[in-house]
């Protein structure tokens, strides 16, 4: 069993409830165990940091004093808060006269930065820790033939954080592929959904959001996984009436989260999946592969 | 340090978290170039840099130009200075905020909504910010997000009351101690 400090974001509990159902579903079976930070609070993300920027750093560094406190790496689902918390991270253990600014802030609630904290993405930890070929030991419902389209987005692997490639990553191709899926071409697979602007500029976020369907349906996807990031999945799953609305067209392209992926492939139900909380529902696309018999479905080795 | 006075604005941006080599940007262009939505921005991410430089604070902060910046990070992935565009872009946001610039866009009123949420609760309660934010800018536009309200509340994605959070009173305490060092 592989324990981790769990970070989910504020958006888990809201928009990304279904990823967040999905990611507490597979960690049993895949022996891990997500241990929630106790009463944590906001990242900050970018909106504070356009707000103010010392204020910002203070918010985010309370969640890495906490976290420090358990010994434990920090494993968030949401990009902006991995990015935020890495970003802080880093900028802290350089900067040594904002790192003490902020540690007579902490030293004010009783908290201590020390910057041991191992910042990490849910996506990483399942690559890295677990690995393509000990997700598809494990998968008794496979996707075979499902051509898919894999979303990284931005900040899972932007600015840099060593692992991956930031321009062309594919850790989330080869677990899709671990699970029986055929990952398509998707050259857009990394670049951005939008989501920041969603509310107040929703005409140039709705634009990039067509842009990625438009890549993915393209290319012959006939699903996307996405990252488990709660902003980048809400934008793909639930803005396609959006997209279809202003420019005609039909796309019907369910998103999975990788993790929602691998919950069904692990025989999980709709329900436990997080599934049901798809505004583009997978049901139609899953269906003929709830059918599959277990023991014959079962890969001997890692379809990558 | 922080009795050291502000001379210019450049000064004032290098400053700022992340924005110290804000001096090291050759001008290739490589950021407006990378940019997801430069088409929007009254002047792309070079030229925002170089305004900086040449001290155009009242031009640069009264356009739409950084608001569009979607924090993809393309920019600062592939700047071969390693000037970090993005993370400048948001510290001049930040100062456009403080001293009560009026870009044409609602973005301003979205992060000050947002990050009020986190004030108020510990944590962002999305539904409330963004009811917050509609009602300060355009009540009616609000009407054009209900289908996805609806389909958000159907998909339980949308609690209707926020969640208490202890760590509150922790973070206002962080945020008040972080705000008396000014801005240096």
């Amino acid at each position: 069993m592989k324990y981790y400090a769990y970070y989910p974001g504020c958006s888990m509990e809201a928009t990304g409830a279904p990823v967040e159902m999905s990611i507490h579903a597979i960690a049993k079976p895949l022996d891990m165990q997500f241990i929630e930070l106790e009463d944590w609070t906001c990242c900050g993300s970018s909106p504070y940091a356009g707000v103010d920027k010392f204020k910002a750093i203070g918010i985010t560094a309370r969640t890495l004093a906490q976290a420090e406190k358990t010994g434990l790496d920090l494993v968030t689902p949401c990009s902006s808060c991995f990015t935020i918390l890495h970003e802080t991270n880093d900028l802290l253990k350089e900067d040594h006269r904002l790192a003490d600014r902020v540690r007579g802030a902490l030293a004010e609630v009783g908290l201590a930065y020390n910057g041991t904290a191992r910042v990490r993405h849910v996506v990483e930890v399942l690559y890295n820790d677990l690995g393509p070929d000990a997700i598809a030991a494990k998968v008794v419902r496979p996707l075979t033939g499902l051509r898919v389209a894999c979303y990284h987005g931005c900040q899972q692997v932007r600015p840099s954080y060593g692992f991956d490639d930031p321009e062309y990553p594919d850790w989330l191709d080869k677990m899709a592929a671990a699970l029986g899926a055929s990952p398509v071409n998707f050259p857009l697979k990394a670049r951005c959904c939008g989501s920041s602007l969603v509310i107040s500029e929703p005409a140039t976020a709705v634009e990039l959001i067509h842009k990625l369907l438009e890549n993915a349906s393209e290319n012959g996807a006939q699903a996307m996984i996405t990252t488990t990031c709660p902003l980048c999945h809400l934008a793909l799953d639930g803005y396609q009436h959006a997209v279809n609305s202003k420019y005609r067209t039909k796309y019907n392209l369910p998103a999975l989260a990788i993790t929602q992926a691998i919950a069904f492939a692990l025989g999980l139900d709709f329900k436990t999946s997080g599934l049901n909380g798809n505004i583009t529902s997978p049901k139609k696309l899953l269906e003929p592969f709830m059918t599959a018999q277990p023991e014959q479905a079962k890969p001997e080795t890692t379809a990558a | 340090m922080s009795d050291i006075p502000h001379t210019t604005f450049l000064d004032e941006v290098a400053a700022l978290p992340a924005c110290g080599k804000i001096n090291e940007c050759i001008q290739c262009g490589v950021c407006s170039g990378s940019c997801s939505t430069a088409t929007h921005w009254e002047y792309p991410p070079r030229k925002v840099i170089a305004m900086v430089r040449a001290g155009m604070k009242d031009e640069l902060l009264k356009s739409n130009s950084i608001w569009f910046c979607v924090s993809c990070y393309l920019c600062t992935a592939r700047c071969p200075r390693d000037i970090k565009p993005a993370n400048i872009v948001h510290g001049l946001e930040s100062i456009a905020i403080k001293e009560g610039y009026k870009p044409p866009t609602t973005t301003t009123t979205m992060y000050r909504s947002f990050a009020q949420s986190i004030v108020d609760h510990g944590r962002v309660y999305e539904f409330g910010f963004m009811l917050k934010y509609f009602l300060r800018t355009n009540p009616f536009a609000a009407l054009k997000m209900l289908p996805m309200a609806i389909q958000l509340f159907r998909h339980g994605r949308m609690p209707l009351a926020p969640k208490q959070v202890k760590g509150k009173e922790e973070l206002t305490t962080i945020i008040n101690k972080m705000g008396e060092g000014g801005d240096r």
